[in-house]
């Protein structure tokens, strides 16, 4: 294996400069946040480039952090080098106002219904998509059912006490 | 009495004429809840679309006020032919997040498990193809082995079809020799049963010239949908989590990954049951391996996890900790380390992945699950573009689409 996670940071932070926001690794799989507007040039470079080879798209999907201001949603894209076996964690975070990223439809097929699906739970605009609609919800629901604002019970409910087995 | 000549129609109005046809959701063709909105020309599909989302169950939301424990029941109901390979998926995750090794008794164990899991798993897939093109005898006959297989979860975990089977760390009790029993009786009996079968496939004029040459996709089209699994293999790419990240203790066992050429519906039938046979391979390794441990070594059956495995009920009465632990495991209060795990094993269809995230509450901030029927089942609507609609019928259950899986 050649492909190390050191060698695949050199060429994006060379290739990207400062539009890499950070670096992580967790659990034996790298992971780096890029801004926003990157991410279709990132997912291009990745798949395009002959020492990269990331041409796999395993997952996509979003968080809400309802606490981060300004960042609430993360986006987050799982590559996959098939050839050399390496996994790779894209995130970037966008302001849950205006949920704005480019879609990567054109890049991978498989990404159309991903990003529906993200769209369905998060409302995170995919720009450019062909076909952005609910994949999974109803088309009548109003509202992004997995964001933390709505929570899983009955608000109502009084006979559980939050104060003792609160989850 | 209207005069032929009386009636005046558009030039070339007929052929221009097409129909909508409604496959699904509840046809029995689909094998599950999803629709397929057929343009047809006749009987020649112009243009498909696919609706999903029949049964979608939230069970990510769900899974957000849930401790670690209580999800594996959620994992059931993904791929439901194959249950033991979600649980053992969701374990192996968490124990990636947790930090706790398994013993190589317990691996081996899983291994039986997830192998016979994937048995069944294509059995009925490759069956229900045999019944799609008018061969019923076939999905009745090896019916019966896939019982067998549901005997061996009851006398595991005790329940069939949703196992809910196994803890973080190991099982919930060890084999009983009745299991065993039941293992060396499936290992003795099915493989003449499916040569039986194979042969009434592989020599049978119909079924080859409806499976040959239909349904396929290229290679380089299936990575480019994220096929995984026996669909992917079948067009030619020899990609298989086992191999690439073995997990489980996959590396100790010997077995090939079958690849197909063409990616057509008999390409994924012949990987499917060559599949089989390398499972009843591993099975046989795996069962040696499990047999040769000895003494006090062959009653393990779950890793020192105290925090996370459920102690045994006689220990909860006697000793203080095992108290504290059962009231914590039980109630949910086991605070789970933060942290951003992926972990992925080789499901029936394919790459099944867990994605989960973890700010140090009770349960997961964030699950989710990459079902591999919803990822390559939108390549359905390309594949079937003007084929027949006879075609597509046998596509559809070549490809084993589990609307639990697509929907989740």
């Amino acid at each position: 294996m050649s492909l190390t996670h050191d060698t695949i940071k050199e060429t994006l932070a060379a290739q990207f400069g400062d539009k890499i926001l950070g670096w992580e690794e967790s659990y034996g799989m790298l992971s780096f946040t890029i801004q926003p507007d990157h991410n279709l040039k990132a997912l291009t470079f990745l798949n395009d480039d002959p020492a990269m080879g990331f041409q796999f798209l395993t997952d996509l999907t979003a968080v809400h952090y309802p606490d981060r201001k300004g960042e609430e949603i993360a986006v987050v894209y799982h590559l996959h080098n098939l050839r050399e076996n390496v996994r790779l964690r894209m995130k970037l975070y966008v302001p849950i106002e205006k949920p704005d990223v480019y879609t990567a439809t054109g890049l991978f097929s498989g990404a159309n219904w991903m990003e529906r699906e993200t769209y369905d739970f998060f409302g995170v605009n995919f720009v450019g998509h062909p076909d952005l609609r609910r994949v999974l919800n109803v088309d009548e629901m109003d509202y992004f059912p997995l964001r933390k604002e709505f929570p899983l019970e009955d608000q109502t409910r009084i006979d559980k006490d939050d104060e003792m087995f609160g989850r | 009495m209207l005069e032929q000549g009386n009636i005046h129609l558009p030039e070339g109005s007929i052929e221009k004429q097409t129909t909508t046809l409604n496959l699904g959701p509840t046809h029995p063709a689909t094998h599950g809840v999803f629709q397929n909105i057929l343009e047809m020309d006749g009987e020649r599909i112009i243009k498909a679309e696919s609706t999903v989302g029949y049964i979608h169950r939230a069970f990510e939301k769900l899974a957000e006020r849930r401790p670690l424990n209580q999800i594996t029941t959620l994992t059931d109901r993904l791929n439901y032919c194959s249950a033991p390979l979600n649980n053992m998926g969701w374990h192996l995750t968490c124990e990636k997040l947790l930090g706790v090794k398994t013993p190589k008794r317990v691996d081996y164990l899983r291994v039986i498990i997830m192998e016979l899991s994937r048995i069944s798993d294509h059995l009925i897939c490759n069956s229900i193809v045999g019944v799609d093109t008018g061969a019923y005898t076939g999905f009745l006959y090896v019916m019966q082995y896939r019982e067998l297989v549901y005997e061996i979860y009851e006398e595991v975990c005790g329940s069939r079809l949703t196992t809910n089977m196994g803890r973080i760390g190991g099982f919930e009790r060890n084999f009983s020799d009745v299991a065993f029993q039941k293992i060396e009786k499936f290992l003795a009996e099915f493989p003449g049963v499916w040569k039986e079968f194979e042969n009434l496939f592989n020599r049978n004029r119909i079924f080859i010239e409806r499976t040959v040459g239909t349904g396929a996709i290229s290679a380089e089209r299936a990575l480019n949908y994220g096929f995984t699994g026996p669909n992917l293999r079948a067009a030619g790419v020899d990609y298989d989590v086992r191999v690439h990240s073995p997990y489980s203790s996959y590396e100790d066992f010997d077995f090939i990954i079958p690849v197909g050429t063409t990616g057509d519906n008999n390409d994924r039938f012949q990987v499917r049951n060559e599949e089989i046979w390398q499972s009843l391979s591993i099975i046989r390794q795996a069962y040696q391996k499990v047999q040769a441990f000895k003494g006090t070594e062959a009653d393990v059956y779950h890793a020192d996890a105290p925090e996370y495995y459920l102690p045994a009920k006689a220990d909860v009465y006697t000793k203080m900790e095992a108290l504290i632990y059962h009231f914590k495991i039980v109630m949910g209060e086991t605070e789970i380390p933060s942290g951003e795990v992926y972990q992925s094993i080789e499901g029936g269809n394919g790459e099944l992945g867990f994605y989960l995230i973890s700010d140090g509450g009770r349960t997961p901030y964030r699950l989710h699950f990459r079902r591999p029927c919803f990822i390559y089942y939108q390549a359905y609507s390309e594949i079937v573009k003007d084929t027949m609609l006879s075609d597509a019928i046998v596509t559809l259950s070549s490809l084993n689409l589990i609307a639990g899986e697509m929907d989740a």
